[in-house]
């Protein structure tokens, strides 16, 4: 089968790949591209561990076609860090052990990034809502909830 | 997964390419894509389309039309639609909203389809190129249904005429054990002079509740009016099975949940 160009910017690079066809955009991500911090856990949309953010929207990439992100602008978590300064969320994932086995974590950081870029001082109940869509078969999600208040805590301290 | 995609600029085109075996429309692609990455493989190409009004939301003079592409998160963002963003922010987490269009969702098997439930409490008609159809009428028909769905439109029920609420084990958000959306209009004395009541999970598509629609009709919206309504409830109901509930489980609580609905 024929293949198909594909451009899109991925973390602020131009990014440009021949794709076969149907290919959806996690496979791409991962087995063409090299960003694995995208996972493919169910393949089914049920997990949110392929979870990125599609111009400015959270996303299933393991339901969305390479094909249709033709010219998007595309985040994964690997893009987060800064000259080797981990994001704020990232630091808060580690700082309150809202991570164990790691899985599910770049999707849960990208849902909760896009809750931030909205909603800088979220609720406890706005959080829930926005990991709604993440399953974590380790930390009991609590732990999660935590990191992203802190995050967004510490957000609005920087920016004081 | 050898999977072809076609985008074409205009509907007249896309239903064209559609007639080809094999073939399948892909709206925001979270059951179809989903079959797929399952090896379905009984879907060898997929079909869309990107004219712009499939993408537009139009409300004038208390009239609503729906684009097929236009997602939950959209319908449950809008500023004027906030009577049904209940019913559009109870499809899946965040990232399935963004992506799951009000077409797809008028395809989607029970226990999905809860937002073509509210469709189908608001008597809202499909539209494809050639035709218009009575909701009712096209959810009994969608198995055979190969042509592009363009629209959706209805009129905007009176403020507080519409009702709608979702049943599931997982908190927040979690699949359906049963959906209810609720259209009543109630005369000057508060008695409901007309009563359409939309069921999910209750058959493999979305379901009138007619026998208690009939039975709300001169009825007050209070424990004793509406309590031949909840006994009437199951009737004419074939609630699926599936590991969310048994239909034995979901025929028992209907009337529990449509009583609180009602009574709300
Ligand atoms: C994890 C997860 C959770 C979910 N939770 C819910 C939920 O809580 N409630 C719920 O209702 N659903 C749920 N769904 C199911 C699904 O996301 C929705 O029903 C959604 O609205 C389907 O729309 P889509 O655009 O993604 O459909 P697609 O997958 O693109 O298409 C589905 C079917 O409809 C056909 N189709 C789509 N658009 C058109 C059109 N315009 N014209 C003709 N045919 C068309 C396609 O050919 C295909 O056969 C969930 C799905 C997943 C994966
Ligand atoms: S891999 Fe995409 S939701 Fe699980
Ligand atoms: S840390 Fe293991 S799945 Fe969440």
């Amino acid at each position: 089968m024929a293949k198909v160009p594909v451009q899109f910017t991925l973390n602020g690079s131009e990014t440009a790949e021949f794709v076969d066809s149907g290919t959806t955009l996690l496979h791409t991500l991962r087995d063409k591209i090299g960003d694995t911090s995208p996972k493919g856990g169910c393949h089914q949309g049920t997990c949110g561990a392929c979870s990125v953010i599609i111009d400015g929207e959270l996303r299933l990439s393991c339901l969305t076609l390479a094909e249709t992100c033709d010219g998007a602008v595309i985040s994964t978590t690997s893009g987060l860090s800064e000259n080797g300064i981990l994001h704020p969320l990232q630091r808060a994932f580690l700082d309150t052990f809202a991570t164990q086995c790691g899985f599910c974590t770049p999707g849960m950081i990208m849902a909760a990034k896009v809750l931030l870029d909205h909603t800088p001082n979220p609720s406890r109940d706005e959080v829930v809502e926005a990991l709604s869509g993440n399953i974590c078969r380790c930390t009991g999600y609590e732990p999660i909830i935590q990191a992203v208040l802190t995050a967004a805590r510490s957000n609005s301290q920087n920016a004081a | 997964m050898a999977l072809a995609l076609q985008t074409f600029a205009t509907v007249k085109d896309a239903n064209a390419a559609l007639k080809a075996q094999g073939s399948r429309y892909l709206g925001g692609g979270t059951l179809v894509v989903r079959a797929a990455n399952e090896g379905d493989v009984s879907v060898s190409g997929l079909i869309r389309s990107t004219e712009p009004s499939l993408s537009a939301i139009v409300v004038a003079g208390g009239k609503v039309r729906i684009g097929a592409s236009v997602t939950m998160a959209a319908i449950g963002g809008h500023p004027e639609l906030g009577m049904l963003a209940k019913a559009a922010r109870a499809v899946g987490g965040p990232a399935i909203r963004n992506m799951a269009t009000i077409g797809g969702n008028l395809f989607a098997p029970a226990p999905y389809g809860d937002f073509a439930v509210a469709l189908l409490a608001l008597d809202a008609t499909v539209s494809t190129e050639e035709s218009e159809t009575p909701i009712e009428t096209f959810l009994a028909n969608r198995d055979g249904s190969r042509a592009i769905v363009t629209s959706v439109g209805f009129t905007l029920p009176p403020q507080g005429g519409f009702r709608f609420l979702k049943v599931s084990r997982v908190k927040p958000k979690g699949i359906s054990v049963l959906s209810i959306a609720a259209v009543l209009q109630q005369a000057p004395d508060g008695t409901i002079s007309s009563a359409w009541i939309a069921l999910g999970c209750m058959a493999d598509r979305p379901m009138r509740a007619r026998a208690a629609e009939k039975a709300l009709l001169g009825r007050k919206l209070t424990e004793d009016g509406v309590a031949a309504a909840l006994a009437a409830a199951g009737e004419g109901t074939a609630p699926i099975t599936d590991p969310i509930a048994s239909a034995w489980y979901r025929a028992e609580v209907l009337p529990v949940h449509l009583g609180r609905l009602l009574l709300a």
